[in-house]
């Protein structure tokens, strides 16, 4: 079998590209979308450390993350859409009602 | 043997995937490019054998959340060509911050391959002869110890539910 250090290895790239993802995009889209990549990161790791000790608990937490993961989506795409209606933009940088 | 060559593979294509994801101008592409890796990702959980997990990840993340997702990208007007990086300051901050993080991951990963017996090289447990069914202890410990956590999720989903359409529903004069 594998050794467990390759998966967390390709977790951390993962959670890497993603953090750069919401770093450096201006399109709150690709930021939402970055986010779940490194929900999805999350996920490999317990699934793996699951398999090692032989534990199903943590898959049963990675079922909550990937709800946790819909909700987030789904609440963070219908404020953008309300957002849209209002401005007319999706970049980050031009949302700045709050910022005094 | 067989193992490695599935998740090398499978990796692989994630890691490409996502690097293609997060610097493609068009938003589409990128979410393309987050299903691959999406798909990849849920190979990997087969080569764990974590079946139900396979199956939740398609039919949840690509069937659900990114359907969502490619429904907004095509409501909302994105025909500007848009600047790849927020400011100056974005990249540097990116770059920053990926060394911190990878240089602090890398640095636990390197202190943890002493722990003797159960370092990172220690092999998985290889799997028996017959596994026991993953979907029935998935439920067995979904519906036993973590029943408490079940249920506040599904509230979580339904208050969500309730917040988007709230969120995306057109505002009238009256209030």
């Amino acid at each position: 079998m594998m050794p467990i250090g390759h998966y967390l290895f390709l977790s951390l790239a993962l959670l890497l590209i993603g953090a750069i993802g919401v770093v450096t995009r201006r399109n709150v889209i690709i930021v939402l979308m970055s986010i779940e990549l490194i929900l999805n990161a999350v996920n490999i790791n317990l699934v793996a450390f699951s398999r090692y000790y032989g534990d199903v608990a943590g898959q049963i937490f990675a079922l909550f993350i990937i709800a946790d993961a819909a909700a987030e989506a789904s609440v963070g795409l219908g404020i953008m859409i309300a957002f849209f209606r209002n401005r007319e933009t999706v970049l980050a940088d031009e949302m700045d009602l709050l910022k005094w | 043997m067989l193992d490695s060559v599935i998740f090398y593979f499978f990796a692989g294509i994630a890691v490409i995937s996502a690097a293609l994801m997060i610097t493609r101008s068009n938003a589409i592409h990128s979410a393309v490019f987050l299903i691959t890796t999406l798909l990849a990702t849920a190979g990997i959980f087969l080569q764990l054998r974590a079946e139900f997990l396979f199956i939740a990840q398609i039919i949840l993340y690509v069937g659900g959340i990114m359907v969502l997702f490619v429904f907004v990208i095509m409501l909302v007007r994105l025909d500007v060509p848009l600047p790849r990086i927020r400011s100056p300051w974005g990249k540097l901050v990116a770059v920053f911050v990926a060394a911190a993080v990878a240089g602090e991951a890398g640095f636990i990963l390197w202190l943890a391959r002493k722990i003797p017996g159960q370092g990172l090289l220690a092999p998985l447990p290889a799997p028996s002869a017959k596994l026991p069914p993953n979907t029935e202890e998935f439920a067995k410990g979904l519906f036993g110890a973590y029943l408490l956590p079940f249920e506040i999720a599904s509230v979580l989903l339904l208050v969500a539910m309730v917040g988007a359409v709230v969120m995306a529903k057109k505002r009238t004069d009256t209030p």
